[in-house]
């Protein structure tokens, strides 16, 4: 027996990786609960648009770099960030102008700006490849680690190390951040009550002379910053590759159902369940068993629920038994 | 029935289209893209099914596609004895303890009254089910793996008729249709798309690691082929003596010949189906569909059993695109999971759908044709074309490098931005649904 032990093992990899996962999955499912309550559909264009605004912010590091401007032992990305989150901003205010004004003026049904946003995950996603490639691009730099695994030990003694990566540390630390000035921005300010009175009753809202193109644009606004902030610690964590964006459409969804379609603070619990979630059922516990049982019992196989190619079946897995259980979420959302 | 000019006249452009290339390329390629032609052109008329008919989004008919073709290797493949007898009976075993597990859950979820006792007994049956299953599961597949990985390392299939695989990879498709709309048919339609996304790129992940089942990604090749072989063809003498006849080679001859033969039974399928599909939209049933489609709520007051019949309608749509998924494998003779990417399957088909015309099943069929032409047609002039424009720049700068590598993303975006064009501009497509009462 050796509790301590297994429970660093467990830290190291399960509880960080997964507290910044999540903070990355909850930036990205904001986003799209964002949009579903003021805009009243799904965005199968999120996942691009993230890797969009984190295809400038990579560009603009590099350009950074190129001059020999750094950010001490913080990435440069952070520099590059609000001028990507400006040009993502940007990107999808013309997207909105050009494709979803139109529907909506029309009043088509949220299926059709379904499909419409479909068309524009294949356009940006193109642009994206055509611009930048579909490889893995690198564009992290400054100090790796806040804690290493092997300071851990020799601090502790223990044979367990923890490390702490810069880039997870961020994660968590910005989204809180954001998240916080979001909650400010949504309940305090004049534009955030007017933004939840129009997801709350559209013709009320309207009847007490709001004015709906700058919810929407607002909407806009907001969704692309917290897309590029969300793309840029997933990118400075693992790495930039368009492909692996694409693919976090699904767990950003199924955050945002298991919250609840269009509750803010419900995309935030489903993003960390969702994380957790998927590192759990696809960490392997043989070592972390192997200290926690005697000897003569510790495990020989993997003891792994899942195997790692299969993460996103954990969010599809979570998205059935949400909509099979509890259509409407854990928190209250949106009527199915 | 009225004779459509219009599409007719489209038509005429497309077989025109096809003859030209017949002529500039070369009669092997024009036939290669008219066989492609008309499997996307069969993708196309399900998704319509379940589009034109029915309103539902389907944003996972990759998915679909790869259930048809996975069933064409389990279908047509020889078996290999030694991976059964070394590992199927604990695969076989785990099934049924895995199959029994779900319906004990299921069975507990239906029987109980909604209380805690239930939740919690029904996840202690999933996770002591899950794990018994893995139990025999992992040694049996590690087994079946061990024997010969280079050249099998599989279970193989039946060892029946390819064609056979078609109608049952339509019925796999169909099963896992039927699935996902039972979960979410009757919620918001929203949930439809996420979901068939999301189960579409399970089951690619799936064809492409379960190695005992589809070699993955080491692929399967040398599928049974439902038409001649070109070595056969060229050594028989009533062959030899038609390609003297008509003046060609025996070699060239021959691989026009077996895409001529595949070209046959695809056409065969295709009017089939059309047959059906027309017969279909224009019955009681079709015209229900659109009643439901056009107005749900007073369909639903009419006493229509909207969720029934959107699934229905659901599942068979899915069971036409397995088939042509199936069909795809047949013509390919392998299957390789990494081809199968959600924009050559889910979004060009969309686009098939949308710029053909959606509720019209000539129109999707046209859309078919038309856009896979395009596809497949565009790549050189888009190579082309940025050669000639990046043409003043020096031949090794970096920017005309880049450029011409990446123009063949430029077809991503053209694709994209035609759907978006067609959708905003011309929603009805280039042959629109005619109303039952004009006609």
């Amino acid at each position: 027996m050796d509790v301590l032990n297994a429970l660093v093992l467990f830290s190291n990899f399960v509880i960080v990786p997964a507290l910044a996962y999540g903070s990355q999955v909850a930036l990205g499912a904001l986003g799209v609960t964002l949009i579903y309550g003021i805009l009243r559909f799904s965005n199968f264009a999120h996942g691009a648009t993230m890797a969009f605004g984190t295809m400038c912010c990579v560009l603009i590091t590099w350009w950074f770099k190129s001059m020999g401007i750094s950010f001490g032992f913080l990435p440069t990305a952070l520099l590059a960030l609000p001028f990507a989150i400006i040009l993502c901003v940007g990107f999808v205010l013309l997207t909105d102008k050009f494709v979803y004004k139109f529907y909506r003026r029309a009043k088509a049904s949220p299926v059709i700006l379904v499909i419409a946003s479909v068309g524009m995950m294949f356009v940006t996603g193109g642009l994206i490849r055509f611009i930048i490639g579909p490889n893995d691009q690198q564009f992290t730099d400054g100090a790796r680690f806040i804690i290493k695994a092997r300071e851990f030990k020799t601090m502790t003694g223990l044979n367990e190390g923890l490390a702490i990566k810069t880039s997870q540390g961020l994660a968590v630390f910005v989204a809180f951040a954001v998240v916080i000035a979001l909650f400010w921005f949504l309940n305090k300010t004049r534009t955030g009550k007017s933004m939840r009175a129009y997801s709350d009753n559209e013709d009320l809202a309207l009847l007490s002379g709001i004015n709906p193109e700058r919810v929407v644009r607002v909407t806009w606004i907001l969704a692309a910053s917290l897309a590029t902030i969300g793309g840029v610690l997933y990118g400075l964590d693992k790495s930039f590759k368009p492909f692996t964006y694409d693919q976090l459409l699904l767990p950003f969804f199924a955050a945002a159902i298991l919250g609840g379609l269009g509750n803010p603070f419900g995309a935030i619990g489903g993003g960390f369940i969702v994380a957790f979630s998927e590192i759990m059922m696809t960490y392997a516990y043989k070592k972390f068993f192997a200290y926690l049982l005697p000897a003569d019992m510790a495990p020989t196989e993997l003891w792994q629920l899942f195997a790692t190619n299969y993460k996103f079946a954990v969010s599809f897995l979570i998205l059935v038994i949400v909509l099979v259980f509890m259509p409407t979420g854990l928190f209250k959302g949106k009527s199915v | 029935m009225t004779i459509d000019i219009r599409a007719v006249s489209y038509f005429s452009i497309m077989a025109g289209l096809l003859i030209l290339v017949g002529f500039a390329q070369s009669w092997n390629v024009s036939l290669s893209i008219l066989n492609l032609c008309l499997i996307s052109a069969i993708m196309a008329l399900g998704v319509n099914i379940q589009w034109g008919y029915a309103g539902l989004f389907n944003a996972g008919i990759m998915g679909f596609a790869a259930l048809g073709g996975l069933a064409a290797v389990l279908v047509s493949m020889p078996a290999v004895p030694k991976a059964i007898s070394a590992g199927g009976s604990l695969i076989f075993l785990s099934f049924v303890i895995a199959a029994f597990t779900i319906a004990l859950a299921v069975f507990i979820f239906f029987k109980m009254p909604n209380s805690k006792t239930r939740t919690s007994l029904i996840i202690a049956t999933t996770v002591i089910g899950y794990f018994i299953t893995r139990y025999f599961f992992v040694p049996g597949t590690a087994a079946v793996e061990a024997v010969s990985p280079a050249s099998t390392g599989y279970m193989g299939g039946l060892g029946l008729p390819v064609v056979l695989s078609w109608l049952v990879g339509g019925i796999f498709a169909g099963a896992a249709a039927w699935l996902i709309g039972k979960i979410t048919l009757g919620l918001r339609s929203d949930y439809l798309a996420i979901a068939t996304l999301g189960i579409s790129e399970i089951i690619v992940a799936i064809i492409k690691n379960e190695d005992w089942m589809s070699r993955g990604v080491k692929n399967v090749v040398g599928l049974p082929r439902p038409v001649p072989y070109e070595i056969d063809l060229q050594k028989t003498a009533w062959f030899q003596e038609l390609a003297a006849g008509l003046g060609t080679s025996v070699v060239t001859f021959s691989s026009i010949f077996v895409k001529l033969c595949y070209a046959s039974l695809f056409a065969a399928v295709l009017l089939v189906l059309i047959w059906l599909a027309q017969r279909a939209l224009n019955s009681p049933w079709g015209r229900m569909m659109r009643a439901i489609r056009d107005n749900e709520v007073s369909a639903n007051a009419m006493g229509k059993n909207v969720t029934g019949r959107h699934l229905q309608v659901f599942v068979l749509g899915t069971v036409v695109v397995g088939i042509a998924g199936a069909m795809l494998t047949t013509l390919d003779g392998q299957l390789t999971p990494s081809s199968y990417q959600p924009l050559r399957f889910t979004f060009l088909v969309w686009v098939m759908v949308i710029v053909g015309g959606s509720g019209n099943n000539w129109g999707s069929v046209l859309g078919g044709f038309l856009v896979w032409f395009f596809w497949v047609q565009a790549e050189p002039v888009g190579l082309w074309l940025i050669d000639i424009l990046t043409s003043p720049m020096a031949e090794d700068s970096p920017l005309r490098l880049h450029l011409i590598s990446s123009a063949a993303y430029m077809r991503l975006v053209t694709m994209g931005l035609l759907l978006l064009v067609v959708l905003r501009f011309s929603p009805r497509g280039l042959l629109p649904e005619k109303s039952a009462r004009r006609q």
